[in-house]
């Protein structure tokens, strides 16, 4: 008893020193010298002050940007608290926020039916992407709002899709934020 | 559901068949303490280590010891990891100034972390700091892990010796394998997820300018909207962007590798910085499954009988594909008061009344046909899309893993079901590392004992003769586990103390707290997240039930290890029940589903069961 109660304490200062503390240091040395670009959250810079994270969602509401996914983390997109919005398939407020978001979208565009993913709120909070059906059902209003056509816009749209990775992983996705960026590049008449 | 979908969850499987016999048979060499290509880097260390600990690795132990050494061991560490968050304050490496942890909350997280549960009743980006990550849970995602490796080798050592009272030593089997087998496939795996994106570093939060500013309304003090002047909603402009940081990569690779489960942020692997890519998704899957699944071929290699390894492994994979299967088929299905929503707004609820529901859900259904197929996405991330939400969901509670990469609390009642009712199996599908293997070999035994009432003989397994003690051991387990579940359970819903933390009224609450306590007992730690269980009660309640999970399931299993052990050896004859064949799958697959659903049905019943039904007819809450 006495035995492995010395060694219990013991074990635990060492194995903490070794796997608590020198892995961590050790991975995140080897990781800022050989990918400091990952290592530290992918971050965009324009006119010399940070813009964001290529990873990280933001929120889009003026008419002119492509819009993000509804977010559940803090008030939309709070990076420095993710989560979802626990909502259960049968609690009345989800049903109540895909009604009125559902109003607003398909006033936009009557036209076509509105991609789930623009309904639905993700995981993290943080989605970066939105899928390339909510791209589209999105192109017209961006081209008039920039004064393109739609097919310009469908162009800077497939630019920005990826498809699944290495062609079987994953979903086809499009990145918001660095779609966004481009587009103010390309037609910077803001709304 | 798609063909795409199905060829993802085909090629996990196909991967993890193709690393069980290679990784299975390396983990049989470290244990039987065979040479092997790690030992010029290891075997040093690893003579180091008990110079500094006072460990005789010559030493064997009897199962009383065995435990005893396991039980000071997590009680110490978990005493360090309590001091640790409530100190936090005063300790390096807090860029963003986090406060010490409460007592109650700082019990349950060190209670989580010491049992592998992994079980968050905080936010971690505002909790803690990143020593208490690195140095209390990360640190315990590794000796957690290695300890339920230790556990489930000291096992099969019990069935393979004969005549012998010693199961292994406990120091030796721990620290061997987190050298051999952890060590070696987190760093690299820890790298390979940095270069996907997944983030290292040690520096305080960045805040970055938004590049579209928006408006929200104000929050008073008290959390509610404040008016302005006017009488109306005051709003306030937001213009910027905090981005939580910290030693992501080093904690996620164990966290998935050792089963363990504890996110670095609060959405776990649906935070991108956890979870970025399609391929880390794929290789934390890999993970995830890689050494529950190798135990079985270390199973079939140390007791001579590598048939009987790979009929627990069909067993296990039949169970994972059932689990899947339907777990796909409900979220690919969607919900279709959402589709309703979705196609008629704020009108739909004359098409309720009309009760047209269905209709229209097919009319939606079919205008998307051409593109990404519909289906719940509430709670799921657009990069990984319905399969690999639902097969992460399957595995992550096949395994006692716990990690997240879309909200259980948001699937449909029936998609959520299944990773509770793989909690409620006491997860034996692959199963934690090392927990799953004992795990199973409980339900083996009480295999063999049903076999062996069948024919009216002595039950045998691997040469060993299963006796009234193993039985009634074997039995034990088998009961603490839904005791504690159902009794929590049930006081958490009788009084208001349990009832207030719900997120979701109607039956769905239920299902919060059930889910809540099968996860806390199984020791897997995943949630259906909306139930606010940083109360006194639940961190309490949970904390014990946490720790009964753990510790009242291993001091059975070792007696029967250590009774096993010092059986004589056996000759299997004419009528012994092989345990090799499909018959034995089959039959092992029977009774890991009758006892979970004999105990279970009236609790899910209650729950996800009548949840779906009401759904159906239309009804919400």
């Amino acid at each position: 008893m006495k035995k492995n109660l010395i060694t219990s304490v013991l074990m635990t200062v060492v194995t903490t020193l070794l796997f608590g503390l020198l892995f961590p240091l050790a991975v995140t040395g080897l990781a800022q010298v050989l990918f400091p670009k990952q290592a530290n959250g992918e971050l965009l810079t324009r006119n010399g002050s940070f813009i964001g994270s290529q990873l990280i969602g933001q929120p889009f509401s003026s008419s002119g940007y492509f819009h993000s996914r509804p977010s559940a983390a803090g008030t939309g997109y709070d990076a420095g608290n993710s989560g979802g919005s626990n909502l259960g398939p049968t609690n009345q407020s989800l049903i109540a926020r895909v009604q009125g978001d559902a109003d607003r979208l398909q006033a936009e565009n009557p036209k076509f039916p509105i991609p789930p993913d623009l309904l639905t709120t993700s995981g993290s909070g943080l989605d970066p992407h939105i899928s390339p059906e909510a791209a589209e059902f999105q192109v017209p209003r961006i081209a008039k709002e920039r004064g393109l056509s739609e097919d310009r816009v469908r162009e800077i749209v497939r630019q920005h899709t990826e498809s699944r990775q290495f062609g079987f992983l994953g979903e086809p996705r499009v990145n918001v934020l660095q779609l966004n960026l481009d587009l103010d590049q390309i037609a910077p008449k803001r709304p | 559901m798609t063909a795409n979908g199905w060829l993802q969850i085909l090629l996990l499987l196909l991967v993890v068949l193709l690393i069980t016999k290679p990784l299975g048979a390396f983990m049989a060499r470290v244990f039987s303490r065979e040479r092997t290509w790690l030992d010029p880097v290891m075997r040093p260390v690893e003579r180091l280590i008990y110079r500094l600990t006072a460990v005789d690795e010559d030493h064997e132990m009897e199962w009383p010891e065995y435990a005893l050494s396991l039980i000071l061991f997590s009680a110490v560490s978990m005493l360090v990891l309590y001091v640790m968050e409530r100190v936090q304050q005063w300790l390096p490496w807090n860029p963003q100034k986090l406060a010490g942890v409460a007592p109650a909350l700082a019990f349950n997280t060190a209670a989580s972390f010491t049992t592998n549960t992994n079980w968050q009743s905080y936010v971690p980006e505002t909790t803690m700091s990143y020593l208490t990550q690195m140095a209390g849970l990360a640190y315990h995602n590794w000796v957690s892990a290695a300890a339920g490796i230790a556990l489930a080798v000291a096992f099969i050592r019990g069935i393979a010796r004969r005549e012998q009272k010693t199961i292994g030593n406990f120091w030796v089997d721990m620290v061997r394998g987190t050298l051999w087998i952890l060590a070696p496939l987190c760093l690299v795996g820890a790298l390979v997820l940095v270069s996907q994106g997944v983030v290292q570093n040690l520096k305080a939060y960045d805040t970055v300018q938004l590049v579209d500013p928006y408006q929200t309304p104000q929050l008073g003090a008290d959390g509610k909207p404040v008016n302005g002047v006017d009488g109306k909603p005051a709003m306030q402009t937001v213009t910027q962007q905090m981005i939580a940081q910290g030693p992501t990569a080093s904690q996620e690779i164990i966290k998935e590798l050792g089963t363990n489960g504890g996110g670095f942020f609060n959405a776990n692997s649906a935070h991108p910085f956890e979870n970025p890519t399609p391929l880390t998704n794929f290789l934390e899957m890999v993970c995830i499954l890689a050494i529950p699944s190798a135990f079985t071929y270390t199973l079939g290699k140390m007791t001579g009988s590598p048939r009987h390894g790979w009929a627990v492994w069909a067993a296990m994979v039949v169970l994972l594909l059932a689990g899947v299967t339907t777990a796909y088929w409900a979220e690919a299905r969607g919900n279709p008061l959402v589709t309703a929503a979705a196609q008629h707004g704020s009108q739909q609820n004359s098409s309720l009344q009309q009760g047209s529901l269905q209709l229209d859900s097919l009319k939606y259904a079919s205008s998307h046909a051409a593109g990404q197929s519909i289906g719940n996405l509430e709670g799921k991330e657009v990069r990984f899309g319905v399969a690999n939400s639902v097969l992460w969901a399957t595995i992550t509670t096949d395994t006692s893993c716990g990690a997240i990469n879309a909200q259980h609390d948001s699937f449909t009642p029936l998609g959520g079901m299944v990773p509770m009712i793989n909690l409620m199996l006491s997860e034996v599908i692959f199963g934690g590392v090392g927990a799953g293997m004992y795990g199973m070999l409980v339900f083996v035994i009480l295999s063999v004992f049903i076999a062996g009432l069948m024919v009216g003989r002595t039950p045998e397994y691997l040469g060993k003769k299963i006796e009234a003690y193993d039985v009634k051991m074997a039995m034990l387990v088998i009961l603490i586990f839904p005791l504690v579940i159902l009794v929590l359970t049930a006081i958490s819903v009788l009084f208001n103390f349990g009832t207030s933390s719900m997120a979701n009224a109607g039956p769905h609450g239920f299902s919060e707290v059930l889910y809540a306590f099968s996860s806390a007992v199984a020791n897997n730690g995943s949630a259906f997240g909306g139930i606010n269980a940083n109360t006194p009660w639940y961190n309490i309640s949970m904390g014990i039930a946490m720790l009964l999970g753990r510790f009242m399931m291993i001091l059975p299993m070792l007696a029967i290890a250590g009774n096993l052990a010092g059986k004589k050896h056996v000759p299997a004859s004419l009528g012994t029940f092989p345990v090799t064949g499909p018959l034995f799958t089959v039959l092992l697959i029977s009774v890991v589903l009758i006892v979970g659903a004999l105990t279970f049905f009236p609790a899910l019943s209650l729950g996800p069961i009548l949840e779906h039904l009401l759904m159906q007819a239309g009804k919400t809450f």
